[in-house]
């Protein structure tokens, strides 16, 4: 069994093909660039603004890989290609913006009920429904956690640049293989169209994960068992005669449906849960900025989380004790260190371009005797640095 | 029991024993069509190890996805198609083949049913047709005939039922063939074409279901239902000669459509090549 993109051949072929330096590029292009060199070699999508420029990069680059595009009727039939070609042994993606996301939802519940690695790179702009299509936002934080039915985790990382884009783009490859799950990259309209300097590195600076395959007819009989106690099931692929069944109704270890013992159900929804609860470490990530001995602690995420690092800076030349505390992967929330830091603040910011979204999560490792405020603004233009230094200052 | 009636079937060997027996209601078409399903795929010699069996949500959807022995996929419903064109590009050299029904395919999976007949990609579609949504407990389909009665057209249908195998044919498949589940040897030989043709083909058939379409429609015994497909059958060459007054409520039978036409994982493949010739990236 093979993972594609996994040839020595292909590291010739990346080699050959993007020699390591600076370029300057959109935010899209660096989020391509990321998943070719992560190994993705499977691209299904359907165009929607502001994300097609990642489809674009893909339909040019993959052939040259040997890889495939492939442009799909719609967003459903597209995660849908992306599922059957990740069993497979294909490392897959697609890149979608607001209602592509809410037309893939059904399918993204079917990758984390039958463990199927993917990304999925939301490009997220003004909604609801077609909103300003060609703007950003950062209206899609629950959509990514709760857009599906029932009860699942999910896995979400969110990028503050294009340059953080290439390599977050790879460390969601590398989480989806490594804990055989779907996960969201939550990008956004702005940064996937600003244009900026951009460095490639050699494919040997790269860290590149696979998914546990099966080490002997035990294990690829129980493709949703738990051989090894981390919660992961190897992987047996499609077309290596283990005649495995796949399906998103409930079912047992061997992978046959059973959707009528309670425990059945209980058992798998727990594993699936406890397989990313008990890996935190695969993916937990943030960024902390004078966190110290900040009074004052501005909370933030994605495009956003650049103007609130500048607001942050200048407040520190004015004197003002605040911290900047980025969560990288923002679902599963890293609560616990929002818990610490949030014991020290006197006032809390959380600056994100919604109405509220992140915030209401942050509300929940606050106390009541700090002052929690939204910076927040819609319409398609991101927060200004004075305008988050204005929040600033009014709770020094 | 069960065990019993399974241990002297000659196809046995091709089903999940585990799983049986099938959840189908007894009189059920869908055990048709796994039997000839099974036979063609034993005729014609193909390892099971070479087959990848993908389907939707709904009753005829359980044929071959969990109970045939080979990689199965049973997606949600609608897309089953679309999930079976990433398995194709990703295994060209496996029979991909796709087993579900009506409303599954042509109903909520329209969209990627014409579109995969479009790109003429090297899947074997089985639909299975009849005329209701089974599993949701017998609701009007777009196939079900104009006048009947289901639970939600209690009155009476008053939609046109979609040709399916006509509309696919137009769409641009490679082979195109309708039978019923009254016509098993012709069915058989079908499905054994369709299996072996490059490019897109559909076996539509017409299938049996006593229990949600039968009992509302005055035939709650299996055998009337196939007595009701015999009766109204009519060869393809046949139809060819009759005014579509004459046609109304007939089931055209045979082969709609065999043709060649470039096959889209072939194409694929091809492109990538001349791609990577084009930018001299082929290996040393
Ligand atoms: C998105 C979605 N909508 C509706 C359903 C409910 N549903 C399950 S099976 C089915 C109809 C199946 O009909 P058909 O494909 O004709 O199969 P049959 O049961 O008649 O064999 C429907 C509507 C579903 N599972 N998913
Ligand atoms: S409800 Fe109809 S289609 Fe479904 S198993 Fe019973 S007879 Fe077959």
């Amino acid at each position: 069994m093979i993972i594609r993109g996994d040839e020595p051949e292909q590291v010739r072929l990346i080699r050959k093909l993007y020699k390591p330096g600076n370029y300057f590029m959109q935010g899209n292009e660096a989020v391509a660039y990321g998943a070719i060199f992560a190994g993705c070699r499977f691209y299904a999508g359907y165009p929607i603004t502001p994300s097609s420029e990642i489809a674009e990069t893909m339909a040019r680059e993959l052939p040259k890989l040997g890889g495939y595009y492939l442009q799909m009727e719609d967003e459903i039939g597209s995660i849908a290609a992306m599922v059957g070609a990740s069993w497979t042994g294909f490392k897959v993606m697609t890149a979608t913006a607001g209602p592509g996301f809410s037309l893939m939802q059904e399918n993204l519940g079917y990758a984390v009920m039958t463990e199927t690695p993917l990304v999925l790179v939301d490009v997220q702009r003004s909604g609801p429904s077609t909103g300003q299509a060609t703007k950003g936002a950062q209206g899609d934080f629950f959509q990514a956690r709760w857009g599906t039915h029932g009860d699942h985790p999910i896995i979400a990382v969110s990028p503050t640049s294009g340059q953080d884009a290439f390599w977050e783009t790879i460390r969601a490859f590398n989480i989806a293989e490594k804990l055989r799950t779907p996960v969201v990259v939550l990008f956004d309209g702005v940064l996937a169209h600003t244009r900026e300097q951009i460095r490639i590195p050699d494919i040997e600076e790269v860290e590149i994960a696979y998914r546990k395959l099966p080490q002997n007819e035990e294990e690829a009989k129980l493709p949703f068992g738990d051989p090894h106690g981390d919660g992961v099931p190897p992987m047996p692929l499609f077309g290596h005669g283990y005649f495995t069944h796949v399906t998103g109704s409930t079912h047992k270890e061997n992978g046959l449906r059973d959707v009528y013992t309670p425990e059945v159900h209980d058992r798998l929804v727990r594993r699936i849960h406890r397989k990313i609860e008990q890996n935190r470490e695969v993916y937990e990530k943030y960024e902390e900025h004078f966190t110290e001995d900040a009074e004052i602690l501005v909370v933030s995420w994605g495009v956003t989380a650049r103007p609130a690092l500048g607001a942050v800076l200048k407040a520190r030349k004015e004197g003002i004790n605040v911290g900047l505390f980025v969560p990288k992967t923002v679902h599963p929330f890293p609560s616990e260190r929002m818990r610490e830091l949030a014991k020290k603040a006197r006032a809390i910011l959380v600056a994100e371009m919604n109405l509220g979204q992140m915030i209401i999560e942050v509300e929940r490792y606050v106390n009541d005797d700090v002052l929690l405020r939204g910076v927040n603004r819609i319409g398609g233009v991101p927060l200004t640095v004075e305008e988050i230094l204005r929040e600033i200052r009014g709770v020094a | 029991m069960a065990k019993k009636i399974y241990s002297t079937y000659p196809m046995v060997k091709y089903l999940r024993k585990e799983a049986l027996p099938t959840a189908l209601c007894p009189g059920c078409g869908g055990g048709t069509v796994l039997n000839a399903f099974a036979n063609a795929v034993d005729q014609l010699k193909i390892d099971p190890k070479d087959l990848v069996v993908v389907s939707g949500i709904g009753c005829s959807a359980w044929i071959a996805s969990p109970y045939f022995l080979a990689d199965t996929l049973h997606t949600t419903h609608g897309r089953a198609i679309a999930f079976a064109t990433g398995v194709k590009v990703g295994l060209p050299d496996k029979k991909v083949v796709v087993i579900s029904g009506d409303g599954d395919l042509a109903s909520i999976g329209g969209n990627h049913l014409l579109h995969a007949a479009r790109r003429n990609i090297d899947i074997t579609v089985i639909l299975v047709n009849n005329f209701i949504y089974g599993m949701t407990g017998g609701q009007v389909a777009p196939t079900t005939p104009f006048g009947a009665k289901t639970t939600t057209s209690p009155y009476r249908n008053i939609e046109h039922p979609l040709q399916i195998s006509e509309t696919v044919a137009a769409a641009g498949a490679s082979y195109v063939a309708r039978w019923t589940t009254a016509h098993v040897y012709q069915l058989i030989e079908s499905i054994k074409k369709a299996l072996q043709v490059k490019g897109f083909s559909l076996v539509e058939v017409i299938s049996q279901c006593p229990v949600q379409f039968g009992r509302r429609n005055r035939m709650k015994e299996p055998a009337e239902m196939l007595r009701w497909f015999l009766k109204n059958s009519v060869p393809v060459s046949k139809a060819k000669k009759m005014s579509p007054e004459e046609l109304e409520g007939k089931f055209i039978i045979g082969e709609i459509i065999n043709r060649q036409r470039p096959e889209f994982t072939e194409e694929l493949n091809k492109l990538i090549d001349e791609v990577q010739e084009h930018f001299g990236l082929k290996g040393e």
